[in-house]
């Protein structure tokens, strides 16, 4: 990532940004509950978390798409679905937890996340697994490489 | 469904954290409840109500994973992220730091006492079990080290009476173990789940094993006898329960006294299942006796019957609290 360090994906495909969410008649009412739907939890995520090797969005690489996000408020389940930016990449579980700890910060505790790459079993499984998730986030530097991941930067 | 568990109390027990794990005391009079906070926490009864005796908050550097109760309920043992294993005395109303087991290489996510009390169990993310033997001094001291597992090794778990250890892994498999020549080694591999095995219990007898797994099912193992009776260390699966569960099944409970089958389940439910007593024990079927779907605002995380008094069951959530309940098998 630093200068010098050699990029596992030096000339990545830039893909355009979605526009905008549409702002309809019963969004500023405060009387209306609006259910938590999938371009909110898209909203959420694709620009707020960056690639570790790059200063873009996770939707400007196109890791996240709206369309492969699912989200049931009454159920309070959300499932997405990510694309590493290279397959196996060794970059791909710390993009994956790092959207998995957004998720996890920015949605109701009552929210299940369910969080699968579509490139290996292997991550899968991994970031299933509460125990280890959690025993990974109190590791100090890998918790700040998370939150490097995590900080929004200029647009 | 048949049965009902009646919701007798529910604690914020470490606020703004996870409670990983409850344990009753052997006399079934306390209970720890361990978690995120890095702390244990004792709760004994008041009048009807259980209360806070006291917090063992200085043992770990991270997450206290499991808690157990020694079987003369005067040493608790607490196995933590933090890749050691504390040994607690109790003196009076209050509990002093004895030892720190260390030697795994990462989180410590397990400790079982055998129930002759002069052995225990540790496993970790390290892949290995660990047994330790303890003297009349309180000294402690590993005897073996078993690198049966190929990952992650969640959960240990003594017979009731034999010096027989199981382990559950995030290889999907169970190991048995067994003493032979002063050192201990797998006797027997238990395959069948599709995913993580978290948790394990024996029946009250001995006779049987219950596994629960990421994989939504919860499985019971009986041990193949051969004609004479005698064992020929294999392991066979009697009874799948499926469909039952919505999510990862992060515990499973067998009460000693009833012989009910208690679940924890990432749903945030509660289920108690009863065996068919009419069936042929080689094909046990069990049915579903009472179920809460939403016992926890989140994941349910450990169940555990109280020893001593029959069908009184503790539950804990990610949530932070834990949550005793009354089993009535037949309202």
């Amino acid at each position: 990532m630093s200068g010098g360090t050699r990029l596992e994906n030096a000339n990545p495909l830039i893909f355009q940004r979605s526009g905008e969410r549409l702002l309809t008649a019963t969004d500023e009412d405060e009387d209306v509950a609006d259910p938590i739907d999938d371009r909110e939890i898209f909203d959420i995520f694709s620009k707020s978390i960056n690639d570790p090797e790059h200063p873009l969005s996770l939707e400007e690489l196109n890791v996240v798409e709206q369309m492969l996000i699912n989200v049931n408020d009454e159920e309070s389940t959300v499932s997405v679905e990510f694309t590493p930016t290279i397959p196996h990449c060794s970059m791909a579980t710390l993009i994956g937890l790092s959207i998995k700890v957004k998720l996890l910060r920015s949605l109701p505790d009552r929210f299940k996340v369910i969080l699968v790459s579509s490139q290996t079993h292997l991550i899968n499984k991994q970031l299933a697994d509460k125990e280890r998730v959690a025993a990974a986030l109190e590791n100090s530097q890998l918790l700040e490489v998370v939150n490097q991941c995590l900080s929004s930067r200029a647009m | 469904m048949k049965g009902a568990l009646e919701l007798l109390q529910r604690v914020s027990a470490h606020p703004d954290a996870r409670c990983w794990y409850v344990a009753w005391s052997p006399s079934g009079t306390l209970l720890a409840s361990c978690g995120g906070d890095r702390a244990i926490r004792i709760w004994g009864k008041e009048g009807d109500s259980w209360e806070c005796k006291c917090v063992l908050a200085d043992g770990h550097q991270r997450t206290v994973r499991t808690v157990a109760w020694s079987p003369c309920g005067k040493y608790l043992a607490s196995a933590s992220f933090d890749a050691t294993t504390c040994i607690w005395k109790k003196t009076n109303d209050d509990f002093e730091s004895l030892t720190v087991l260390e030697g795994h290489e990462n989180e410590v996510k397990c400790v079982t006492w055998a129930p002759s009390g002069n052995l225990l169990a540790t496993c970790s993310r390290d892949k290995s079990v660990w047994i330790w033997e303890v003297d009349e001094e309180d000294e402690y001291e590993c005897v073996s080290v078993v690198n049966s597992h190929t990952q992650d090794v969640k959960h240990v778990v003594w017979h009731p009476t034999q010096e027989l250890l199981a382990s559950a892994s995030y290889d999907n498999k169970v190991c048995i173990y067994k003493e032979e020549d002063d050192d201990w080694e797998c006797r027997a591999t238990l395959e069948g789940h599709e995913s993580t095995v978290w948790s394990l219990a024996f029946d009250p007898e001995g006779q049987r094993l219950a596994s629960c797994s990421d994989d939504r099912t919860v499985k019971i193992w009986k041990e193949s006898t051969l004609g004479d009776g005698s064992s020929d260390e294999s392991w066979k699966c009697v009874c799948t329960l499926s469909g039952f569960h919505g999510r990862t099944i992060y515990d499973v409970a067998w009460c000693r006294l009833t012989g009910a089958l208690a679940t924890a389940c990432g749903d945030d439910g509660v289920r108690v299942f009863k065996e068919d007593p009419t069936v042929d024990p080689e094909q046990p079927v069990f049915f579903m006796s009472a179920h809460v779907p939403k016992a926890h605002g989140q994941d349910v995380n450990c169940v555990s019957w109280n020893p001593k008094e029959a069908g009184l069951l503790a539950t804990c959530s990610d949530n932070g609290e834990f949550a005793i309940w009354k089993y009535n098998s037949d309202s």
